[in-house]
């Protein structure tokens, strides 16, 4: 499923074993009780990490489909769609600088979750950025045009990505403004990430002053999401 | 504090001294009031060029003003004073019937920042200054408008992300390239003079001051109406 490692001020979330990761409800549950963790220990100059062989296919469209019938598949995936707002929500309002570390594909479900971190770091020889759904027949959930409709400027990308299905790889996801980098093997992307995280957790961030300019950031995706926004005036000087 | 010159069809607002030109109640009262004699004057072909003297545009709000009140309490409702205060030259920058060009030979930082980005063209240093939206590394969260700022001139989520979330210190070169500043010169005489060609060339233009405050303030709808600015529809076309 997945695991929650701290080493020094980096929290590790991790994808484990050699499947694709499909988003279902126990994975969610899993997500949001180690996120839950991340909140409570977090420090300023913390910085979460998530990572994965291969990030993640998307939402568990067999165990839909396992509902027996047509009208139980939709309300699985209906349900996966809900819970997993829970998962943004919670990504959005960690007090701490958030790193998706990708060392494989993420696609549709699993691209939703990398976006949702503050910095994406991929694979250049390796691995796609994917919103399969156009290929697969499903529309997108609200909260995922939001999304990406705050996280990329350019309209174009969004185009290419939701209406032409394209399958972006790292080099161009770089030129393209929606990953910050790309690397060319598994150790780098991770090397980099570890360096980008150290890297910003030496500016000592105050967690929810960091969570709040976060979320200012993305308004509508945040009031979307069911979160509030605070201010903070106490300047430390 | 500042002063306005007028030099044949330019307005020139200058923030004077070699200190940071922190942003004050005071300093907020002056930039209104000129700001409201340049809006008096304007006419077509107009424009204001908005500088200062130093190694700062300017640093930002006052905070060892805000922290004179002695509490956090007091600290907190200073700090939030200001930041109302200064919606009002927002508003005013906006809604200006002149094309506006901030020269930046220093530092712009924080409510500085967002002072700069509130004119029409951005002009800066490419040796020297940078751009810094310093309230992450400070422990202040963004003030509504600061974030429609950002979100209506900055088309760019990543830079957006770079400046308010990362305190990115961009100078020159970066900020063309990103698409935050217009153009970046070597050295302060150059940037005033670019600043001066640029205002004459808009100037050339004779728009029509009312219309032309219309058209900008449409381009940033959510800044217009959260620093209280409404609008209206000029349908008489000069052909």
């Amino acid at each position: 499923m997945c695991t929650l490692k701290k080493r020094g001020s980096l929290f590790f979330l991790t994808f484990t074993g050699d499947d694709q990761h499909r988003i279902n409800p126990n994975l969610i549950g899993n997500i949001l009780s180690h996120l839950s963790q991340v909140k409570a220990q977090a420090t300023p100059g913390s910085v979460l990490i998530t990572q994965g062989k291969f990030f993640s296919n998307g939402f568990d469209l067999d165990w839909a489909q396992a509902a027996e019938s047509k009208q139980g598949a939709s309300e699985r995936l209906r349900q996966m769609v809900v819970l997993f707002k829970l998962v943004i929500a919670s990504l959005l309002n960690i007090p701490m600088p958030t790193i998706a570390s990708l060392t494989g594909h993420a696609a549709a479900g699993g691209s939703v979750l990398a976006l949702s971190h503050d910095y994406i770091i991929m694979r250049r020889d390796r691995g796609v950025l994917y919103m399969s759904e156009v290929d697969l027949g499903l529309t997108l959930p609200g909260y995922v045009n939001v999304l990406f409709r705050e996280k990329i400027g350019d309209a174009l990308v969004r185009r290419d990505v939701f209406l032409q299905g394209l399958k972006m790889k790292g080099d161009e996801a770089v030129k393209r403004g929606v990953v910050e980098v790309a690397y060319n093997s598994e150790e780098e992307v991770r090397e980099a990430s570890v360096r980008m995280a150290e890297e910003l957790g030496k500016r000592k961030w105050d967690g929810e002053v960091y969570a709040e300019i976060r979320k200012g950031l993305f308004p509508q995706l945040s009031a979307m999401v069911g979160l509030g926004h605070k201010r903070i005036a106490n300047p430390r000087l | 504090m500042c002063t306005l010159e007028k030099r044949g069809n330019l307005f020139v607002l200058t923030l004077t001294g070699d200190d940071q030109h922190r942003i004050n109640p005071k300093l907020i009262g002056d930039l209104l009031s000129l700001l409201s004699q340049v809006k008096a004057q304007a006419t077509r072909g107009s424009a204001l060029i908005t500088q200062a003297q130093g190694k700062f545009f300017s640093n930002g709000f006052d905070l060892d003003w805000a922290q004179a009140a002695g509490s956090q309490q007091g600290t907190s409702e200073r700090l939030l004073h200001m930041v109302e205060s200064f919606k009002p030259v927002v508003a005013a920058l906006l809604s200006l019937p002149v094309p506006t060009i901030a020269a930046l030979t220093g530092h712009a930082a924080a409510c500085g920042f967002v002072f700069a980005l509130s004119h029409d063209y951005i002009i800066m240093r490419r040796d020297r200054g940078v751009l810094y939206m310093s309230e992450v590394d400070i422990g202040l969260t963004m003030p509504d408008y600061f974030n429609a700022v950002f979100r209506e001139k900055v088309g760019d989520a990543s830079v957006r992300r770079d400046l308010l979330l990362r305190g990115l210190k961009m100078k020159g070169d970066e900020a063309v390239k990103r698409g935050v500043a217009e153009a970046a010169y070597d050295g302060e005489g150059e940037v005033r003079a670019a600043s001066v060609r640029m205002a004459e060339e808009l100037g050339k233009r004779k728009w029509q001051g009312e219309v032309y405050a219309e058209i900008r303030k449409g381009l940033f709808p959510q800044l217009s109406a959260t620093v209280g600015l409404g609008h209206k529809t000029i349908a008489t076309p000069k052909l």
